[in-house]
C-alpha cells in the first residue's frame, strides 16, 4: 500500500503539494479584472434599474470567488485527498444557511414588527 | 440481521473507504481548516451587516458616504498583490531566491497601500461623524470591513516575517511550507474582499 503513495511525491516541491503555473495566475488575474470590472462599471454608470443590477452584481461575485478557489487557491478534487474541497463545501453549506437565516429571519422580523401607526396605513392601502 | 454492509455476487463484503486517501502530511490541510473557521467568522461579519446594514438610525447611508472610486483603487490594489504573490510562488518553484523576495516585497507595499487607503477612508468617515457609534449599519460596516484589515495587517506582518526568514535560511522546505500558508492566506482575504466591495460597497450605494 506504502508504495503507492510515494509515487505521488516525486517532482516539483517534494510533499509542499503546490503546482502554480503563470498560465494558470494569469488566467485567474483576467478573469477577476474582468468580473471587478463590469460590476463597479454596472454601479458607479447606473447602466441597469437598481433592483436589477443588484442581483448581476452578487452574481459576479460568486463567479469570481469559484474562479480565486480554482486558479489562485489551487483548489480541486484531488487537493489533499479531497478533504480541502470536502471541508469547503462544509464550510459554505453553513454559510448559507447563516446568511440567509439571519436575513431571513430578521426581515421577516422587522416586517411583522411594523409600528400600529404603520399597519394602520398598511390597510388603508389599496 | 440488520446489515446493510453491500456484498458482492460472491458475497465478499464492499468497502469504500480504503484507506489510501489521507494526506502524507497534514500542514496545507490544517491551515485550509484555519482559513474555513475565518470563512465562517466573516459569514457572521456578513450576516450582522446583512441584518443591521440598513438600520440607519436618521443618520449617513452607504449611498451618502461611499466613494466608489476609492473603493475601485483599493480593489485593484488586492487584486495585484493576488498575482504579485503568485509571480513570487513561482520565482519559490524555481528555487530563484531573488525573484520570490522582489515579488514579496511588491506585494507587501501593495498590501500596505490597500491598509493605507482603508485607513484614510476610516478617518475620513469618523472625521465627518460617521463613526462606529453612529448607527447600527457603522457599527456592523467597521466590524466588517475593519476585521478583514487587520487579517491583512497580520498578513504583512507574516509577509515581511518570512522576508526576513528567507533571506537568512534560504528556500529551506520550512519556509517553502510557510510560503505556501501565506499564499492561501493571501489569497483567501480576496476572495472574502470581493464579498466586501460587492455586498458592502456597491449593493450600499444602489440603494
Amino acid at each position: 500500500m506504502s508504495g503507492q503513495h510515494t509515487e505521488h511525491h516525486d517532482h516539483h516541491d517534494g510533499d509542499i503539494g503546490y503546482h502554480a503555473t503563470v498560465k494558470g495566475y494569469a488566467i485567474g488575474f483576467a478573469l477577476s479584472v474582468i468580473l471587478t470590472a463590469i460590476p463597479f462599471w454596472l454601479v458607479m454608470g447606473k447602466i441597469l434599474p437598481a433592483s436589477f443590477t443588484a442581483p448581476v452584481i452578487l452574481s459576479f461575485a460568486a463567479v469570481q470567488m469559484v474562479v480565486h478557489m480554482i486558479y489562485f487557491l489551487h483548489l480541486n478534487a484531488e487537493a489533499e485527498g479531497g478533504w480541502s474541497l470536502l471541508a469547503m463545501v462544509f464550510t459554505v453549506a453553513l454559510v448559507v444557511i447563516m446568511l440567509a437565516g439571519s436575513i431571513w429571519v430578521m426581515y421577516h422580523m422587522n416586517t411583522n414588527m411594523m409600528p400600529v401607526h404603520d399597519m394602520q396605513t398598511m390597510r388603508n392601502m389599496p | 440481521m440488520a446489515s446493510t454492509t453491500t456484498l458482492t455476487a460472491h458475497g465478499a463484503p464492499v468497502f469504500y473507504d480504503n484507506g489510501d486517501h489521507h494526506p502524507q502530511q497534514g500542514t496545507l490541510l490544517g491551515f485550509w481548516l484555519y482559513l474555513m473557521s475565518d470563512c465562517l467568522l466573516f459569514a457572521l461579519l456578513f450576516a450582522g451587516y446583512a441584518v443591521l446594514g440598513r438600520s440607519y438610525a436618521a443618520g449617513p447611508s452607504g449611498a451618502d458616504l461611499f466613494d466608489l472610486p476609492l473603493v475601485a483603487v483599493n480593489t485593484a490594489l488586492l487584486l495585484l498583490s493576488s498575482i504579485t504573490y503568485g509571480f513570487a510562488m513561482i520565482g519559490m518553484q524555481h528555487g530563484k531566491k531573488k525573484h520570490l523576495l522582489v515579488w514579496l516585497g511588491i506585494t507587501g507595499l501593495l498590501g500596505l497601500g490597500f491598509l493605507s487607503l482603508e485607513l484614510y477612508e476610516f478617518a475620513h468617515l469618523i472625521h465627518e461623524g460617521a463613526g462606529p457609534q453612529r448607527s447600527a449599519f457603522l457599527s456592523s460596516f467597521f466590524t466588517l470591513v475593519g476585521t478583514h484589515g487587520l487579517h491583512v495587517t497580520f498578513g504583512v506582518v507574516w509577509l515581511v516575517t518570512l522576508m526576513f526568514q528567507v533571506g537568512k535560511l534560504g528556500l529551506t522546505h520550512e519556509n517553502k511550507r510557510r510560503l505556501v500558508c501565506l499564499s492561501m492566506f493571501w489569497h483567501f482575504l480576496d476572495v472574502v474582499w470581493i464579498g466586501v466591495f460587492t455586498f458592502v460597497y456597491l449593493m450600499g450605494v444602489l440603494q
